[in-house]
């Protein structure tokens, strides 16, 4: 059991209110995931379930009872760190072991436990080592053992792949997310990656300077972004958006359009612009296309094998039925 | 090229590093030589460096006319004491101001050092006072109390820096393992800080040993230590340097002995968080 209810809970930091009054539940077993840029308040918001942080007001719920004023040994939540935090002093069974020697577990389950996680996280031959003697990755691993061995009711991850390198980043994500399906337990996870967000979430929520912009699935996000900002964060590469008189022909304020939701031609179509760079990923190509008169350069996805040229002349047609249309202020309109 | 300017500087450095240190070294040196001379060779003129009549003589008649012992023992407990006290104040302290600051514990910092700022002298005499009333005085325990409370600001600094060090991840993971904060300090902190905890033990333990200022001035006999056993081969007898340097080698000889083996600990100690 799992779930994690805030109700109207508020953070300032002296006089600065980094979290406004903000209400969330988070179903058990659910992977949500807080995502929004940097400052956004989404590692102070996991803190504060985590009870690292007191609130300034409101008040959370962690299944069903209220929370508020649990320390955080006693939450029953386990908490992966940016920085591993392991402990430098203990072998990495040492590590594992120490959440159930502070619970009082019996030594042989704790032993049992032990090799269940080592076995699980490939750690089974180094569980005599120091942190100090092992790889970012096996430390990861090792902060991810001890948070699985005390058995929590919800995990938190804070930014756990930040600090590993690209290929290794898509290796952990992928065992995170395995793991949340092999244990079924709510995980809270953030990151300021998008792509961490839309390929592991069940429910992303999206934060801007501690408010909630919009909570939903990946897809939900990715079709029906609640207004500018969210359309803007969510998908890779950004989203184009149009704001002046082309906006007003759809009688928007703003249009937004996706790199892949534009189609690519070299002889003719609704927009008229030049190829600035081409970036070639092998499987895709994103080309950023200048001088539309739209005024920011556009971007777009083609998959096929266009040749086209820095300074060629290239011509775009958004699929309209994939336009997505703002208000003046932003919020998405019909 | 670079390599033969490398190599050249290596020796020019090498050469000056001795050189200080042989310079800074040598008055102890020269005191552990007088003290194998005669009284008469301690005052030649010219100076003997290595070639005169080696004796014992010197240490023989200091042992004969004072209790060597008894006052090293009052050393040890008089440095060992006040170190250990200021231990056990200062944790805490430190461990507060590097944990949990606030808007003021730079302030408090600063004024705690600002106290090593005043020259001793200005509150002697209020203290001599105080001793009185307190029965104190040439006392061990008074000694102990004050040394402490002298040295108190360093060891807090010390201290304090070496918390810093230590990241706060690391204590809030043990609070989300369910640490108490009895076994937050126990299993975590303290295992961690043990290396900065012993830089500071030996530290003040050198700096209590050599104090001389409030050893000599608030004791007359019963609580004297060391230093007070060089003192009382200075001035009252005249200039008898041979026996002098004997009793300033046995009295620092325990502390150079300490030092020599914990160098490694101390170096690392005193230039923490300056080399990664």
């Amino acid at each position: 059991m799992g779930q994690i209810k805030l109700n109207q809970v508020t953070k300032s930091f002296g006089d600065v209110e980094v979290i406004p009054p903000l209400d969330l539940t988070i179903e058990d077993g659910e992977f949500t995931v807080f995502v929004g840029p940097s400052g956004c308040g989404k590692s102070t918001l996991l803190r504060l379930i985590a009870g690292l942080e007191d609130i300034s007001s409101g008040h959370i719920d962690i299944n069903g009872s209220d929370a508020t004023n649990v320390p955080p040994a006693k939450r029953g939540l386990a908490m992966v760190f940016q920085s591993y935090a392991l402990y430098p002093h203990m072998s990495v069974r040492k590590n594992i072991a120490f959440p159930m020697r502070m619970a009082g577990i019996d030594e042989a389950e704790q032993n049992r436990r032990i090799e269940a996680a080592a076995k699980a996280l490939n750690l089974t031959d180094y569980l005599e080592r120091r942190p100090g003697q092992l790889s970012g990755g096996q430390r990861q691993r090792v902060a991810i053992g001890r948070a699985i061995v005390r058995e929590p009711a919800a995990f938190l991850f804070d930014e756990p792949l930040s600090n590993l390198d690209a290929a290794l980043r898509v290796g952990m994500r992928l065992e995170i997310s395995e793991l949340h399906k092999r244990l079924e337990t709510t995980m809270i996870y953030v990151t300021h990656d998008q792509v961490e967000a839309m390929t592991m979430a069940d429910k992303i929520v999206v934060l801007r300077a501690g408010v909630i912009e919009q909570v939903g699935s990946p897809l939900d996000l990715y079709h029906a972004p609640r207004n500018e900002f969210v359309a803007g964060f969510i998908g890779s590469p950004k989203m184009n958006l149009i704001k002046g008189a082309e906006a007003e022909k759809h009688g928007a304020s703003t249009i937004g359009i996706r790199p892949e939701h534009t189609d690519v031609s070299m002889t003719d179509g609704m927009w008229k612009g030049r190829v600035g760079v081409a970036e070639h990923l092998g499987s895709d190509t994103f080309i950023h296309v200048h001088d539309t008169g739209l005024g920011d350069m556009i971007t777009v996805r083609i998959t096929g094998d266009i040749q086209a040229k820095h300074g060629d002349t290239i011509y775009l047609t958004p699929q309209l039925d994939k336009l997505h249309k703002f208000d003046a202020n932003g919020l998405r309109a019909g | 090229m670079a390599r033969a300017v490398t190599q050249k500087r290596k020796i020019i450095n090498t050469v000056a590093a001795w050189g200080i240190g042989l310079l800074i070294f040598f008055p102890i040196l020269w005191t552990i030589l007088t003290s194998f001379k005669t009284e008469a060779q301690a005052i030649s003129d010219p100076p003997i460096f290595l070639a005169f009549d080696w004796t014992l003589e010197n240490y023989g008649v200091v042992l004969e006319r004072s209790n060597y012992m008894r006052f090293l023992w009052n050393s040890v407990i008089i440095a060992g004491g006040s170190t250990i006290l200021g231990i056990i104040i200062a944790v805490p302290a430190a461990w507060s101001m590097a944990f949990v600051p606030s808007r003021r514990t730079k302030d408090i910092l600063l004024w705690m050092l600002s106290t090593k700022m005043l020259p001793a002298v200005g509150v002697l005499y209020p203290i001599y006072l105080i001793f009185i009333k307190l029965g104190i005085l040439d006392s061990r325990i008074g000694l102990v109390i004050v040394l402490m409370l002298m040295n108190l600001p360093i060891i807090v600094w010390m201290l304090y820096t070496y918390f810093r060090e230590i990241p706060g991840e690391i204590l809030e993971a043990a609070r989300m393992d369910g640490a108490s904060l009895k076994n937050e300090i126990l299993y975590v902190l303290t295992p961690m800080a043990i290396p900065g905890i012993a830089s500071t033990l030996l530290l003040n333990f050198i700096l209590a040993w050599n104090e001389a200022f409030w050893t000599l001035n608030l004791t007359a006999a019963k609580a004297a230590p060391l230093t007070a056993f060089i003192a009382s081969y200075s001035s009252p007898e005249g200039l008898f340097f041979a026996k002098l340097s004997a009793a300033s080698t046995m009295a620092i000889a325990p502390i150079l002995i300490l030092g020599w083996f914990s160098q490694k600990q101390l170096v690392s100690g005193l230039t923490f968080g300056a080399v990664k």
